[in-house]
């Protein structure tokens, strides 16, 4: 298999350290010849590299003999899949019934820009990584947000930028 | 077969089993519309343009996939289907550019001619609309994914067909869309730029990049001797672009046509064609006789040369070391040409006529500069010249014939065939024969290696070695030998692979559309071109005895490696940090 260098990997700051890239291996050689086996090699994938970056679906790619269009195709499509690294802080915003009719959107809006990046994608700094799921099973404490372990119950968008204040804080130390 | 009988708007029909409701629709002359559906290529059920109703069944169904059933009771423009049509192309249009009036596709449009089957006369909707930039990365093709319809037939010609996955469907729901790998452009991916996705596109989401307009501005320059060469397939699909039956021989009415449009000489790609056979006949003859490598492989088709180049890297010392005929035909006109016309060579403007889209890019290689500039300067497809034709307002259909212009417009049926599958190797082999044994060939029809079977084999015994040949036309069925070369499995010498499915009369750069049928039709009119000329062997073409008497010496010879030959670059498969795949 070629050496799997790519516009976003390699020389400068790799996804994948020497154990990623020998579980990643593991990974591609478990699947190799298997047809139809893309979509659980890419959950395996992205379990041991812990998100999808080029790099990987390329050597994906490569290793399993997928073309490397089908293999973004895939990608791209499942939410469950993620090209960019979670942030520190991984923010899910329930949507599901109870909290949209309670003001989910608009919290997911305000959430947007104040982050300024949309749902499934992670900022810049590597911070906060926000992700829309259903149901969180606290439909009474609606609308709820989840910010790695801690929950915040009936979240007003003008709350927003306070509860990322004090994980900024938080962060700084 | 089993049979199968069901009625479709009260009328009974029987047909076989496992025959989708639109075929046996089209048995009883019912038209369903469809859009996504393109017969031997596409039949997914996504664009829902052909739903019919099914007595029985809940919701309406997909005529493309949906099989007949013994009894069933089909009804093809209820009240209900009629609506449900509409409203999905309605809700088609609500994203689109709506630009039909300056959009290349203009007149030949399955999204027009569908708007207007079903009478759609608004779009109720207004919603979101899509945003996309077109993609110009390429030399050869021009994605404009806004006028996209994600009807996927791209998708299924360029995986299925050819083989080469340069695009698939990304994103999900209203984020949809048929692009590269990573939304990369085009031109920086391992995309062959064949054109096979642009000849089924129903809109104008993918085309050829269009250079009528420096065609005009060279031949408005008088500073400049222009000259054009025309590829042996595109004098019997040209006709299409003005009405007239697919397989119609139009050779004398092309050259008539572009001396109307003002070029100075009107020569033909057929004459280096025949040369092309000189160089690589020798060429083989010299790997059997000194242990080359072996099989050889042809070299004429650019979307081929790239395939190998990002696919095959490996198997790139088997590919003969001769240019295509149009390249050696641009490397001749600004030499060998201008120092008998006595023109500069930075006078001479080359522009080829070619069923091709990747002959875009081949031109524009940076290696194809053997007479010290470009060799060829602008390439036109078959559909640009009919545009070309038609802005001049030249009534192509009335033309008188007239004849090719001396000498690189003196030709044999040999370099004809070029334009079908199979056809340089028919030409190969003629002449091979002739020159090795020294004795004329009995039957030159080599029938075995024509028509439209993918991989198709010959054997010709020549002095005690029987040669043994193989050709292969669309990627996909190349890469079944390809497979079998890089495996040491094939035992061949010699094999012809051409790009596009068919040949070049099946080209990516043809007139719309071009189906199993069309490419039947033109491949018989280009075997009629070779029955009805006097020469029929390459080697037997006076100009070319010529051209090697005045100016090259001999085939192989250093002049020859010079100009008509060339070497190949390794190319990745996938983007790559220092950019690939271009």
């Amino acid at each position: 298999m070629s050496q799997a260098t790519c516009c976003k990997g390699s020389a400068h700051g790799t996804a994948l350290d020497e154990a990623k890239l020998a579980a990643l291996d593991a990974v591609i050689a478990k699947y190799r010849g298997s047809p139809g086996a893309l979509i659980s090699a890419l959950h395996e994938a992205q379990e041991v590299v812990g998100y999808l970056p080029q790099e990987v679906q390329v050597r994906v790619a490569e290793g399993l003999g997928v073309p490397l269009s089908e293999v973004y195709g895939v990608v791209s499509f499942y939410a469950l899949f993620s090209m960019k690294p979670k942030g520190r802080f991984k923010i899910s915003l329930c949507k599901g019934t109870a909290c949209y009719v309670r003001g989910a959107p608009h919290v997911l809006e305000r959430l947007e820009k104040e982050l300024g990046i949309t749902a499934g994608d992670t900022t810049d700094d590597g911070m906060f990584s926000l992700d829309v799921v259903r149901c969180l099973g606290a439909c009474g404490l609606g609308p709820v947000i989840t910010i790695n372990e801690d929950v915040h119950a009936r979240l007003k968008p003008d709350r927003v930028p306070g509860v990322l204040e004090a994980y900024r804080r938080a962060d700084r130390g | 077969m089993a049979t199968v009988k069901l009625t479709i708007d009260r009328q009974p029909v029987e047909v076989e089993q496992g025959t989708t409701v639109l075929r046996a629709a089209e048995k009883l002359g019912i038209r369903i519309p469809t859009l996504c559906y393109l017969k031997d290529i596409n039949a997914i059920g996504a664009c829902r343009v052909c739903v019919v109703e099914v007595k029985g069944a809940r919701t309406l169904q997909a005529a493309c996939v949906t099989p007949v059933a013994e009894g069933m009771e089909v009804f093809t423009s209820t009240p209900r289907v009629l609506q449900a049509r509409r409203h999905t192309l309605e809700l088609i249009l609500s994203d689109h550019p709506m630009e039909c009036l300056t959009c290349i596709r203009n007149q030949n449009c399955e999204l027009q001619e569908v708007s207007e089957a079903l009478g759609v006369r608004e779009v109720r909707y207004q919603g979101k609309t899509s945003r996309h930039e077109p993609d110009r990365s390429t030399p050869s093709l021009v994605r404009n994914p806004a006028k996209c319809v994600l009807c996927r037939r791209c998708v299924a010609v360029c995986q299925k067909v050819q083989g080469v996955n340069a695009v698939q469907t990304l994103e999900r729901g209203f984020d949809t869309v048929v692009a590269p790998a990573f939304h990369l452009p085009l031109g920086e991916v391992a995309c062959v730029l064949c054109g096979q996705c642009a000849l089924v596109c129903p809109t104008g989401a993918i085309h050829e990049r269009d250079q009528v307009d420096e065609v005009w501005a060279a031949l408005a320059d008088p500073g400049k001797h222009v000259v054009v060469q025309t590829a042996p397939a595109t004098r019997v699909s040209v006709g299409e672009e003005f009405g007239l039956e697919p397989g119609s021989i139009v050779t004398g009415k092309l050259v008539a046509a572009l001396r109307r449009l003002g070029f100075d000489r009107v020569f033909d790609t057929d004459f280096t064609a025949d040369l092309t056979i000189m160089e690589e006949g020798h060429e083989l003859i010299k790997r059997v006789k000194e242990g080359g490598v072996l099989p050889m492989f042809t070299s004429c088709s650019p979307g081929w040369i790239k395939f190998i180049e990002h696919f095959y890297p490996s198997l790139l010392p088997n590919l003969s070391t001769c240019k295509s005929p149009q390249q050696m035909f641009g490397a001749l006109a600004k030499t060998y040409y201008a120092e008998k016309a006595g023109i500069l060579p930075e006078q001479i403007y080359v522009v080829s006529i070619m069923p091709c889209t990747a002959k875009k890019f081949e031109a524009a290689r940076p290696e194809m500069n053997a007479s010290g500039h470009r060799d060829v300067d602008a390439v036109l497809t078959t559909r640009e010249l009919g545009r070309m034709l038609r802005e001049a307002g030249i009534d192509f259909s009335h033309l008188p014939e007239e004849d090719y212009d001396a000498p690189l417009g003196i030709s044999t049926g040999a370099a004809a065939i070029f334009g079908a599958t199979g056809g340089v190797m028919e030409a190969a082999l003629r002449t091979a024969y002739e020159v090795i044994t020294g004795n004329p060939l009995g039957d030159i029809n080599i029938t075995a290696v024509r028509g439209l079977e993918g991989i198709k084999e010959a054997s010709v015994t020549l002095d005690g070695l029987t040669l043994k040949a193989a050709v292969a036309h669309g990627l996909g069925n190349a890469r079944k030998l390809l497979d079998l070369v890089a495996q040491g499995k094939a035992d061949y010498h010699f094999i012809e692979i051409m790009c596009c499915p068919g040949g070049c009369i099946g080209g990516g750069g043809q007139s719309i559309p071009t189906d199993t049928a069309i490419r039947q039709r033109r491949i018989e009119a280009i075997y009629d071109v070779d029955e009805r000329m006097v020469l029929r062997k390459s080697h037997e073409n006076p100009a070319v005895q010529t051209l090697y008497r005045e100016f090259l010496g001999e085939p192989l010879g250093h002049r020859s490696h010079e100009l008509l030959h060339t070497h190949y670059i390794p190319r990745g498969t996938v983007p790559r940090k220092e950019g690939v795949a271009k």
